[in-house]
């Protein structure tokens, strides 16, 4: 862990002595694996709050549509909201660079062979960009149905997409993302005719995981649905607290 | 394949906890994983083996506590063991749940000498 974060804490742990001859001691650890993970999580989130940013963390499959989503979105409220994006991606600023196309702050993370962001890469991320006060920054995970859902990025909302191209077994398939999400944004159903997909099967699947999970049926393509996602989003901005 | 990280958090942990104990040998670690703590077992010992070599973890006898689901219903209050994360209440056949038990995933405790 970097030194910047200087996130190691010295709590007490108990000390049993087990063995007098081998000197054994017992050391009740009870630490959460991700500890770390989640310290640095509530901090980025403290950030977040301070300066009233809406943080969303968008995560799929790869090829769901989540870059899609957020060129159209971008595009569609550049008038309206302030908007910056934190790309991660295994490889290549391919992503980001569709993202700069619509004039807007971004800044790639590459994981490498990591699977998934974790906060320490969003802290640092996010330490390079000069947010403004009351804006919406999107975080596109990487494209991974499994990983990214155990690390909490200190986002307000966790956004899940799959599209109607994946087949409609995904929710009981991939349950973490799902239970661990707050909306759920079934993408590409402009090509609903085209494939064997039954949406409210896929929903009642998805309300089976989440009960609280919220729904949004949308095609990045033809626009249709676009604008729930638009409300959605307007309904999460808060209100600009006035100093 | 999260659970890599998972493991490297785990060693991050023992390095650190051992030397507050001013301790340099790990004789064992004993770890609590639930079912729905998203690591898959497997992968997990896979990570293991390949992760503790050469540090403080690798000549450690590892513990490792399965936990079981278990969730409450938030309709009929009923408690009741839950195998998926998507099962219905077995009694009011609901699927308004809280996992209570299941999302654990920590370092319990060390044996240290
Ligand atoms: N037909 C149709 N295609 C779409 C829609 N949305 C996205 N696509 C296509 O799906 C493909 C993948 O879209 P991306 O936006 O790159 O998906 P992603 O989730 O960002 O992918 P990764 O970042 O690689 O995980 C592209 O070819 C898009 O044009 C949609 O609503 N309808
Ligand atoms: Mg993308
Ligand atoms: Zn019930």
């Amino acid at each position: 862990m970097c030194a910047t974060c200087g996130c190691g804490t010295d709590d007490s742990h108990d000390l049993k002595e087990l063995d007098h001859h081998h000197h054994k001691k017992i050391v009740d650890v009870e630490k959460d694996v991700l500890h770390e993970n989640n310290l640095l999580a509530q901090r980025n989130r403290g950030y977040f709050e301070a300066k009233n940013i809406l943080a969303l963390n968008l995560v799929s499959s790869p090829g769901s549509g989540k870059t899609s989503l957020l060129e159209r979105t971008l595009i569609d409220l550049k008038n309206e909201l302030d908007f910056a994006v934190i790309e991660g991606d295994q490889q290549t600023s391919n992503d980001a660079d569709r993202i700069h196309a619509t004039e807007t702050k971004v800044t790639q993370i590459n994981t490498g062979k990591g699977c998934h962001l974790d906060a320490h890469m969003v802290l640092h991320a996010v330490q390079g960009m000069k947010l403004t006060q009351n804006s919406i920054l999107f975080i596109e995970n990487v494209g991974n149905l499994i990983c990214p859902a155990m690390f909490d990025l200190g986002e307000k909302e966790r956004v899940v997409i799959i599209s109607v191209t994946e087949g409609d077994d995904k929710p009981l398939k991939y349950p973490d993302m799902f239970y661990s999400s707050t909306l759920c944004i079934i993408n590409k159903i402009d090509l609903l005719p085209y494939v064997p997909f039954d949406i409210e099967k896929v929903k009642a699947n998805a309300k089976k995981v989440n009960h609280k999970l919220e729904i949004i049926e949308l095609s990045c393509t033809s626009g249709e649905g676009l604008e729930l996602w638009y409300n959605w989003l307007k309904s999460k901005v808060l209100a600009p607290e006035i100093a | 394949m999260h659970e890599l990280s998972v493991v490297m958090s785990i060693i991050d942990i023992a390095q650190k906890e051992s030397s507050k104990a001013n301790a340099s040998i790990i004789d064992e670690i004993e770890i609590d994983i639930g079912c729905f703590s998203t690591v898959e077992i497997d992968a997990f010992e896979f990570a293991w083996q390949q992760a503790v070599k050469e540090t403080i973890l690798e000549t450690t006898v590892k513990k490792v506590n399965h936990i079981k689901g278990k969730a409450k219903c938030l309709n009929c209050s009923a408690e009741f063991a839950l195998e998926n994360i998507y099962d219905a209440c077995p009694v009011c056949g609901e699927h308004l749940i809280d996992i209570i038990e299941g999302k654990e995933l920590r370092v319990k405790s060390l044996i240290v000498s």
